[in-house]
């Protein structure tokens, strides 16, 4: 049965994992996600609800290969973390976008660099989207920008990764992980039993079988040409989820003059900006990236042929700026507007940055 | 010799004495003449086939030399990163309780970048099986230091021999692991005869009986000559591993029944 209820956002992490039939969470605390172990340890799904596996590991290194593991086996697996956590996690990453598997990794940002602070950021853009550890890989990233998409995340993330045997990331930061909302909770779904496992991922490591030879998870081949042709398929498929993946919402743009392009929460602070704008008279719209990686630019570049300028507005010193610019092509003015180290800007700095960077410019 | 195996009057099943273990693939090993690792794998190979587990065990070989294990037990297998096949090992052991899951690791993987993951999974008394191939030096890039390797040894990265006062010490993991609560069985062994071979794979089965009894990690160290990274032949190597490493790295059980006996 579906239930409403008021949580924070990191909790919603949690009761959607229980929910969805998750199989394992692997985690390591930090500050501002560390309710969703928290919340887990206290649930005990192991126990008294889904025999979800939950552990505490000894680090992040440790929990993303842990992940690694129960992924290799065809299990439903994640992780949670914060972003020096989640650099960590990078090596474990790379080897599981390396060997297809399917995960979910959850990324509640704060500020860097370094262990920076435990405040809200949005500075790990570009580890989140560009790849984030060696190689040519790309990881499936969903912003959210209230808890119910916290929630909501959660399956559609773990969804996409089988879908794609591909991580999944949800890019979230310290003011979704902890502010309170109410959510509208899924209903609990039964776990997959061992043969359904086996059935789901004919290529996992559920033990060899009869009618197959032994499984193999690798990342390894030392022949260059071999290598060369796994790369090639591994951005066939990345084009593919490119094609079929992109999400984004638009909020005024219709009449729209100038767009601010804003995930996240701030996306939530732009909303806010546009009422304050219109009441002024400025015809201010939003889009919103849901996809980081698949990015949307193609509606952006669909919106560049007719509205005025726009602002991009993140917690951080301008990293999606530079895919915007992308979808833009110079067609029109792009400026940013951010604030980092764990600041959040008011709704009226955004319309101020707006008035003196693209309306007082013109 | 060869020309017999072709004579029908000799090839009968009543006069099998012994064959390639049907754990082991066809797959032409990469490892170097007189190297441990393929005795490790077939007698590691054969207590899987003995005891019926081959379509429930899972292996995990992280980076070194045998990274490529899983070319040649026929065995699911994962391949890990460099350190981390204990934390693989132990989510597919928890999500999977029904299955046998070993690791395989040498000793810079296991006793350098992997002490984290291997002391806490021990320490946690993961249900598993950890195989820690000891030969005191990173072969498969070519002959560096590892945190096993002997006062006074040469290597690519200590030359003029390892300086403990610069180096630090040769590192016991296995005498470490034996005093964590969650290692159930820890024993140190090697493959440089036949009566050797034979304790060793003694010692493998025993811990996958341990396991499939529930019992927790079960840590197996073979100490294994690496000849052509130490630069010896084959038979050199044996006989340098004999007066040098077991000295220091002493064979025999270290704890049984989850309790020290050393």
């Amino acid at each position: 049965m579906k239930e409403l209820k008021l949580m924070k956002g990191n909790e919603a992490i949690a009761e959607a994992a229980i929910r969805c039939g998750m199989d394992g969470y692997f985690g390591y605390p930090i500050t501002p996600q560390s309710e969703v172990l928290e919340y887990l340890m206290a649930e005990e799904p192991y126990k008294r609800r889904t025999g979800m596996a939950v552990l505490q590991a000894e680090s992040e290194v440790a929990s993303i290969n842990m992940v690694y593991g129960g992924a290799a086996s065809g299990k439903m697996v994640m992780t949670s973390s914060s972003s020096p956590g989640f650099s960590l996690m990078q090596e474990g990453m790379s080897y599981i976008a390396g060997a297809e598997l399917p995960c979910l990794v959850v990324n509640v940002q704060r500020g860097g660099p370094g262990l920076g602070t435990i405040q809200p950021s949005q500075a790990d853009y570009f580890q989140a989207t560009k790849g984030g550890g060696n190689g040519d890989y790309k990881v499936i990233v969903l912003a959210p920008a209230s808890v119910q998409e916290m929630a909501d995340f959660v399956q559609l993330g773990i969804d996409l990764a089988f879908k794609y045997r591909n991580p999944a990331l949800i890019l979230s930061d310290g003011v979704i992980g902890q502010m309170m909302e109410k959510v509208e909770l899924a209903e609990q779904k039964e776990r997959l039993t061992d043969e359904q496992v086996a059935e789901r991922c004919p290529w996992a490591l559920t033990g060899k079988k009869p009618h197959r030879g032994h499984n193999i998870i690798t990342s390894l081949d030392l022949d260059s040409s071999r290598q060369e042709k796994f790369n090639e398929k591994l951005q066939a498929k990345y084009r593919e989820i490119e094609k079929n993946e992109v999400r984004f919402e638009e909020i005024s743009c219709e009449d729209a003059d100038y767009i601010a392009i804003a995930f996240g929460s701030s996306a939530r602070l732009c909303q806010k900006a546009i009422d304050l704008c219109r009441a002024e008279g400025i015809k201010l719209g939003l889009l919103r990236p849901i996809t980081l990686y698949p990015f949307p630019y193609a509606p952006i570049e669909k919106l560049a042929q007719r509205v005025k300028g726009f602002l991009v507005v993140e917690l951080n010193a301008g990293q999606m700026i530079e895919d915007v610019n992308l979808a833009v092509k110079g067609k029109v003015q792009v400026e940013h507007f951010g604030r980092m180290g764990g600041i959040i800007p008011t709704p009226d700095e955004i319309v101020a940055a707006l008035k003196t960077k693209i309306l007082g410019g013109k | 010799m060869s020309e017999n195996f072709d004579r029908p009057e000799i090839r009968k099943p009543e006069n099998l004495i012994y064959s390639r273990t049907k754990v082991l693939t066809d797959n032409i090993m990469h490892y170097c003449p007189g190297c441990g690792h393929g005795t490790a794998h077939r007698i590691l190979a054969e207590v899987i086939d003995e005891m019926g587990i081959q379509n429930d065990t899972i292996g995990v070989a992280p980076v070194g030399c045998s990274v490529l294990a899983y070319n040649y037990l026929d065995v699911d297998m994962a391949e890990a990163a460099h350190g981390r096949a204990p934390a693989l090992a132990t989510a597919i052991k928890r999500l999977n309780p029904n299955k046998f899951v070993f690791t395989y690791q040498g000793d810079g993987d296991l006793a350098a970048i992997g002490t984290g993951e291997t002391i806490h999974a021990c320490n946690r008394g993961e249900k598993i099986v950890i195989i820690f191939i000891n030969n005191g030096i990173y072969g498969m890039t070519g002959g560096q230091m590892a945190p096993t390797t002997l006062e006074g040894m040469k290597t690519a990265t200590c030359p003029y021999g390892r300086d403990i006062s610069i180096m630090g010490n040769p590192l016991k993991m296995t005498e470490l692991v034996s005093h964590l609560k969650g290692t159930y069985y820890v024993t140190r062994q090697s493959v440089q005869t036949p009566a050797s071979v034979r304790k060793t794979k003694a010692a493998l089965r025993k811990a996958f009986e341990y396991q499939k009894d529930g019992k927790g990690a079960c840590f197996v160290e073979i100490v294994s000559s690496c000849n052509s990274g130490w630069k010896m032949t084959p038979v050199q190597a044996n006989k340098w591993m004999e007066e040098n490493m077991f000295p220091f790295y002493e064979l025999g059980d270290i704890k049984v029944d989850g309790e020290l006996v050393k």
